[in-house]
Formats: C-alpha cells, structure tokens, sequence
C-alpha cells in the first residue's frame, strides 16, 4: 500500500506538469489567439467578448490559475466552433477510441502470442526466422500506410469490409465488428511486431530454465510445458510492454482514426486543430495525456501484483 | 570474437553482421536517392498531359493528378523527411544530451529540476505532443523540425544522465576532481566524450522514429506543407486517388518503410557493436 501511494503520489507533479504544458501550448500561439481562433475579419465585439471570456489581458499566471481551477472541477471550458462543453465532446469521442484500442489490443495479443511462442520453440528454423523477419518490418511499417493498403485490400480490390465510420455495437453488432475490423487491424498490427518480439525473447530465456528441464524429465507433454508452464512466466515482462503500448496507443489512434474517420478523440483533437478550435485540442491533449500517465502506472501496479518479489521488495 | 576482429573498424565490423549491413545498405540508398534529386526534374512541374498516368518507361513511378512525376517527388521527398529527421534528432541531441549530462553529473536539486521536466515532457504520448506543437506554431518544415525535437529531448536526456551518473564514480572523473579542475572542464573533457556512444547510437534509433513522427503530421496536414513534396503529404494526396491510381500510395508509403527499416536495423547492428560485450 505504501508503494502505490507513493507511486501515486509521485505521479502529482507529473499530472501538475501536464496541466501547465497544456496551457502553455494555446499561449503559444503566435499573435492574438482570438485573432487566430476567429480570423482577421472577425466582428470587433465578437474579439472583445472572446477576450473577456478567457480572461486575455491578465497576466499569463493569473490565466493559468483560473484554467487549473476549472479543470480541477472538471470544466474544460467550451468549444468554439460548436458551443458545446470540452468534457461532454470528449466523453462521447472516448467510447469509440477505448473500444478501438481494445480491439486493437486483442488483435496484438492473439496474432502476438502464439507467433512469439512458436518462434521461441523452434528457435533458428524457418517459422522463427519468418516470425522475426515480419516483426521486424511490422515495426517499421507506418501503421497508416498499413491501413491505406488495407482499405486498397479489403475495401475497394475486394468490397467485403468499409473504409470508414463508425457504428455503435448495440445499435448494430455485426455492422460494429465490420466497421472496427479495418482499424483494429491497422493499430494492432503495430503493437504485435513489438509483443512477439517481447515474448520470444523472454520464452526462449524461460524454455532453458531449470524448472522447464525438470517438467520435461517427469514426463509432462511438450505442449503443456511450453504453454502452461513456461508461457505463464513469460507472460510478466509482456504485461509490462502490453501497459506500455495500450498507453501508446492513446498517441497512435490519432493517425489511425484520421484514415477510418472513427469519430474518436484523435479524429476531434485533429479536426479541431483544423478548425483553430483550442479549448478542445488543449481539453483532448490534456486528457489523452492523463490517460497515457494513468494506463502506465496501471501498467507498474499490476506488474507489482503481478510479481510477488516486487511487492515485498522495500 | 578473435582479437583481430574487435580491432576492426566499426564499418567493418557493421559490414559483417548482414541485418546491420542491409540497414547501412539502406540508408546508403536513400541517402543517394536524396542527392540525386536536383538531377530529376519534375518534383513540382505539373503536366497536365499525363495526370494519374500508370507507372511506364517515361514515369518509372508513375504521375499524380497534377501529372508530377512520383519518382522526383518521392527522391524530393527524401531530402525533407532526412533533412527533419537529421535537424530534429541533431537538435534534441545537443540540448538533450546537455540537459542530461549536466543533470546526471551535478546530480542534487540540478538533476531533481531538470529531469521533472523531462518527465512531463515524457508523459505525453509523441505524436500528440509533437501535434499540440505544431497546431500551437502553425504548420511549416521548421515547426515539425521543433515538434519532433521536442519529443526526442527527454529520451536523449535520459540516456545521457544515465552515462552521467555512471561515469561521475569513476576513478578518472574523481582524480580530475582532485587535481582542481572545473566541473564543467571534468564534464565536457572526461564525462563527454566516453558517454557519447550510446547517446549517438539511441540517436540513430530515434532517427527511424522522426523520420516516421515527420511522415504522421505531413498526412494529417500539420507537417511539411504541399507543394513541397513529402512522404506524408504524398499519401494525403493519394488517399483520394486509392481507387484510380493506387501507385500513388504504394510508392511513398514503401519509401518510408524502407528507410525507416534500414535505420532501425543500421541502429540494432551499431547498438551491438558497440556493445562492450561483443
């Protein structure tokens, strides 16, 4: 307990830190921002009623204050193009990027896992050097090239899934699994390359260990060493990579639901930045970016539970 | 490994490990491809007799829709998505490796400071971070040059005061220290120059990462601007075309693959080599 509270704790400044980055990225904007949010030609009064509105001539602490007061409240202010709250736009653009995301993790995992186990058993055959070899070009392959090829694939060369939007799974089951199956694949096929190559690695250090000989000595059937004795230990460090890359994925959907039009929070944060609407790129930024600290330190806590040694470590 | 071949020079000694060379190869290619580019005119000449045509003997690569020839621009392209990546890590290298050395070396409330900030700056995803950059400074080649060096200098930072803390200890670092030489003297004469390799090779790593991060926010419209050509801006372009002439998507997007894939395997080989342990 001691430990998550400090870890928690810790977490603070960070969490603080990302409240004034995002702040400051909209007083970075070069010349007036009303100016930039409105355009030249906008109504004098119209600039006058923004200004007011964020507080523009106080001093640039004094904004701050005011704007991390709101946002400890939970007000991210309202958009600019559409009135709407920052928190109610988010909140609706949230849903379809977890379900993406775990989607997308799912692929990872079930193309991941069996690809890392194989390799790891026949080390330096033809399946091991294959599997390392996709790998490889998995992690160097810009994930919305990927999707690109995959709408040419499966879209147009062969109409069976759509290139883009989003269908919400109770209104439509099987029309949702369609619609997300493209951009699942896309985003998933990224993290897999790196989860494979995490649990050959680790797969191939566990298959010579002593208690993995012994299993084998008794008699126990191959499979069931591999994939229940050695596997679950293996699985540890993949957890940790697995946290870490669902915490990357919050950065990666932003490419990914450009290309799908997924109404997600990487589609509003883009479109926003199009439309100069800056209290929802600062309220999607700041928010992703919690997501991403907070999935991590999920990642380190469950490690924690996880591993038995870690917990009683001081 | 005989001792003759530890003494090899690096090249060498990369040449022989075949992923490392196939990365250098790579590199090497795209590297040509960039300087051959002035000789290829047609980068940004439109030809309105030969739009979206097919690629052939006169257009290897093919035409886009304003008839440009895709292998100028893709070779044009090179030049930019090098000249961000070699700009945006050379940036982040300089001030990261100082913020991390100088914090690693120092240590004390310095190292506390400096590396809460490089916190912050971590706990963003990158490609969000470098997007709120270029959204906030506007769209242009050196905004993007900004956005993604901003993005690198936490993680040169880190590896750089991880040197820092390590060589600080050791003997030669405590004897400066006792004849009277200054700190900084100790840092830029002892500390630098035996921390630089693996700061150079997580820098070729994150060249690989730029090279993508610069290609990400060319396709969603906030990197390098039309009409100079980039990878990124190329298959923004050729997203309305998948249909007609999907060469357009296939050629830019396998230019960044390849490059990227040259310097992640150019970065593995230098990154074992380099390794005290080879």
């Amino acid at each position: 307990m001691r430990m998550i509270a400090g870890r928690i704790l810790a977490l603070l400044p960070v969490l603080f830190g990302l409240c004034v980055l995002s702040f400051l990225l909209l007083a970075a904007v070069p010349g007036d921002p009303v100016t930039a949010m409105l355009g030249l030609e906008a109504d004098p009064i119209a600039i006058a009623a923004l200004r007011a509105k964020y507080a523009l001539d106080d001093p640039l602490p004094l904004r701050f204050l005011a704007w991390f007061w709101q946002v400890l409240q939970g007000d991210l202010g309202r958009s600019i193009q559409t009135g709407r709250p920052v928190t109610a736009m988010i909140g609706s653009a949230l849903l379809p990027t977890l379900q993406l995301a775990l989607a997308a993790l799912l692929v990872s995992l079930v193309i991941a896992i069996p690809a890392g186990v194989v390799a790891a058993t026949r080390r330096n055959g033809p399946s091991d050097f294959a599997a390392s070899l996709i790998a490889l070009c998995g992690l160097s392959l810009p994930s919305f090239w990927l999707g690109i090829l995959l709408i040419m694939g499966f879209s147009i060369a062969l109409p069976l899934l759509p290139s883009s939007g989003h269908v919400p799974f109770l209104a439509d089951p099987w029309e949702a699994l369609r619609h997300l199956a493209l951009p699942a694949l896309t985003l998933g096929a990224a993290m897999a390359a790196a989860t494979m190559r995490m649990t050959r690695a680790t797969m191939i250090e566990i298959l010579s260990a002593d208690y993995i000989r012994t299993a084998r000595a008794k008699g126990l059937p191959g499979r069931r060493v591999v994939w229940r004795h050695a596997l679950r230990n293996a699985l540890m460090p993949v957890v940790t990579l697995v946290g870490l890359q669902l915490g990357q994925l919050m950065g990666g959907v932003v490419v990914t639901e450009s290309v799908f039009s997924w109404p997600g929070i990487g589609k509003l944060t883009v479109d926003a930045i199009f439309a100069r609407d800056f209290p929802v790129v600062q309220g999607t930024i700041l928010v992703t970016a919690t997501l991403f600290v907070l999935i991590n330190l999920g990642t380190d806590l469950l490690y924690t539970v996880l591993d038995p040694r870690l917990r009683n470590r001081r | 490994m005989s001792a003759i071949a530890m003494r090899a020079p690096l090249w060498l000694r990369l040449l022989r490990d075949p992923r490392a060379a196939l990365g250098l190869g790579l590199v090497v290619l795209v590297l040509l491809g960039a300087l051959a580019a002035p000789l290829l005119p047609g980068a940004e000449t439109p030809d309105f007799m030969a739009t979206l045509a097919a690629p052939d003997a006169t257009h290897w690569l093919g035409t886009d829709d304003l008839g440009r020839d895709t292998l100028s621009r893709i070779l044009a392209g090179a030049r930019v998505s090098l000249l961000v990546g070699l700009c945006s890590v050379g940036a982040a290298l300089l001030l990261g490796g100082t913020i991390g050395l100088v914090a690693g070396f120092f240590g004390g409330w310095v190292d506390m400071v400096l590396m809460r900030l490089m916190d912050v700056l971590l706990a963003f995803p990158g490609i969000l971070l470098a997007l709120g950059i270029t959204a906030a400074l506007g769209a242009s080649v050196t905004n993007t040059v900004i956005a993604i060096a901003v993005v690198n200098l936490p993680v040169l930072a880190r590896v750089a005061r991880g040197q820092a803390l390590a060589l600080r200890e050791l003997d030669y670092v405590k004897a400066q220290r006792a004849l009277g030489f200054a700190p900084l003297t100790i840092l830029w004469r002892a500390v630098l120059p035996n921390a630089l390799s693996p700061i150079l090779v997580q820098a070729s790593v994150l060249l690989a990462a730029s090279i993508i991060t610069e290609s990400y926010l060319s396709f969603l419209g906030l990197g390098v601007q039309p009409p100079t050509p980039s990878w990124g801006n190329m298959l923004r372009d050729a997203i309305g075309f998948l249909d007609q002439a999907p060469w357009l998507a296939w050629f830019p997007g396998l230019a960044i693959f390849l490059t990227v894939l040259g310097f992640n395997l150019l970065g593995d080989g230098l990154r074992d080599r380099l390794d005290p342990r080879d």
